[in-house]
């Protein structure tokens, strides 16, 4: 299932060459930008690990792209997500956000339905994938040849 | 949906700025030419405004002819270039990194700020910006701390100018364990890999920046333009001081123009010379003491020419017209003394 989430989140995935557009629109306007990415895109998971901190004083998208770059190097099977912060009210504004990578298998969500009392069902979902630890839940299977 | 149609995205209270002009890059770039087809290299020059910088930089500073043709030479190839590309020749990005080596106060730090424009005119660099950094910047104190400080730089210069002063302290011969050699590598990866985002500029004194070429010869290669400043001539200096003062709002009085010319002849003698700097430095105090003499005149009374005229005497009450040195100035002598016994004490 695909993922999606964010500001472009009913687009394809963006190419190298949109990423950059976007990059140089909120470099434009004064936004910050920040790489996070997370092996468990639950979508109330909000708090994914910070690649570095938040990029101040940048005037260009290539630096941006560079640990755009790095990140998905060395997470090849992470989500990765870019931000974009406007300061202009005062206080930490997410004024856009985006998927730059996928994991290449999504396994996607399981619906839970756990019934208590007055036989009142209530609904939960799991991603499959955070059935394994942190750090091995996307990229190749554990068991060699084994089909997931 | 329409963008404006969306409650859960307004800002209240007219706290919106206006949104910038989004001007998308990629959009349908001009069709090729036929190989036949004759372009006029006039109107592309025209066209990128390069001429207005070039004439700026002819007009605004005085002397440095080699730097200037160097710099003409590589509008020229940009502009050659951006052409060639027209008929579908496509071409490598040329290699743009600099070192400008040349005495203190020669304009290196000026000419790079142009060369940031020139560059971002001729659609080599897409913003234009300076980011000038000497070693702190560079370098970090401990271990792991250098590549970061480095790459952050980096970051901050891409799509602009790195002017790096006084670039040979980034390497410390002394010390193999200095942290220097670590922001260099860095500094060769990003100029070879990033051409077309960054161009770097090295600045710094000619003889150390030898040194500094001999012991990284990867840096000296892959730097593709050696540029040196020449000192000024008196005449250069002359000029330099009229365009300051004039800046600055004041003339040299007629009598004052001889005096001048024999007060900088005397300064390029003297030891600790610095070119440009030190022309500015006579100017401000010549300045300060046509204030002085202005407060302290019997006729206190000033018109127009006065506040703005710079006298012989303003210029002749400095240090390098006197003959033994040591035994005026009692004043200005007195205080460095007394703030150097000063540090010392403490």
């Amino acid at each position: 299932m695909r993922i999606t989430q964010g500001t472009f989140s009913h687009l394809p995935d963006l190419t190298a060459a949109e990423i950059t557009a976007q990059i140089g629109y909120c470099l434009d306007n004064g936004w910050p930008l920040s790489v996070e990415f997370t092996d468990d895109p639950h979508p109330r998971n909000t708090y994914w690990e910070m690649w570095g901190l938040p990029m101040f004083d940048l005037a260009d998208p290539a630096g941006v792209m560079l640990e755009v770059d790095a990140c998905r190097t060395a997470h090849p099977d992470c989500y990765v997500k870019l931000n974009a912060y406007d300061a202009r009210l005062g206080r930490q504004t997410t004024a856009l956000s985006f998927i730059v990578q996928r994991p290449e298998p999504e396994p996607g969500f399981r619906l839970e339905r756990h019934e208590g009392a007055d036989r009142r069902i209530t609904y939960t979902t799991t991603s499959y994938a955070t059935d394994r630890p942190q750090g091995e839940r996307y990229g190749p299977s554990p068991v060699a040849g084994k089909p997931r | 949906m329409s963008a404006g149609a969306r409650p859960g995205f307004a800002m209240p209270g007219g706290a919106v700025a206006p949104e910038p002009e989004v001007t998308p890059d990629d959009d349908g770039a001009p069709p090729l030419l036929a190989p036949d087809a004759v372009v006029d290299l006039a109107a592309e020059r025209s066209a990128t405004g390069v001429d207005d910088v070039l004439a700026a930089l002819d007009s605004e500073l005085v002397g440095l002819a080699p730097v200037k043709a160097r710099i003409a030479e590589i509008a020229a190839l940009l502009l050659v270039d951006r052409t060639r590309a027209r008929f579908g020749i496509t071409t490598a990005p040329p290699n743009l990194h600099m070192c400008f080596t040349g005495g203190p106060g020669t304009g290196k730090t000026t000419v790079a700020l142009r060369m940031a424009g020139l560059l971002h005119r001729m659609g080599y660099l897409r913003r234009g910006h300076l980011v000038t950094v000497t070693r702190d910047d560079l370098v970090g104190q401990y271990v792991g701390h250098t590549a970061p400080k480095t790459r952050d730089v980096l970051k901050r210069a891409m799509g602009g100018v790195l002017f790096i002063d006084e670039a040979y302290y980034l390497h410390k011969a002394e010390n193999e364990r200095d942290y220097g050699s670590e922001s260099i590598e860095i500094l060769l990866q990003v100029m070879e890999n990033h051409r077309d985002d960054v161009v770097v500029i090295l600045a710094g004194y000619a003889a150390e920046m030898d040194v500094f070429f001999r012991s990284n010869p990867g840096m000296s290669s892959r730097i593709a333009h050696h540029i040196t400043f020449p000192a000024y001539t008196a005449d250069e200096l002359e000029q330099i001081a009229d365009r300051m003062a004039d800046q600055l709002g004041y003339v040299f009085a007629a009598d004052a123009r001889p005096v001048l010319r024999d007060y900088l002849e005397r300064r390029m003698a003297r030891p600790r010379f610095a070119n440009a700097r030190s022309v500015r430095n006579a100017v401000e105090r010549a300045r300060l003491r046509q204030a002085r003499r202005l407060v302290d005149g019997t006729d206190q009374r000033v018109d127009r020419d006065a506040l703005t005229t710079i006298e012989a005497a303003d210029l002749l009450a400095s240090r390098v017209f006197d003959p033994h040195p040591g035994s005026s100035e009692p004043g200005e002598r007195g205080t460095a003394g007394g703030g150097g016994s000063g540090t010392m004490l403490v």
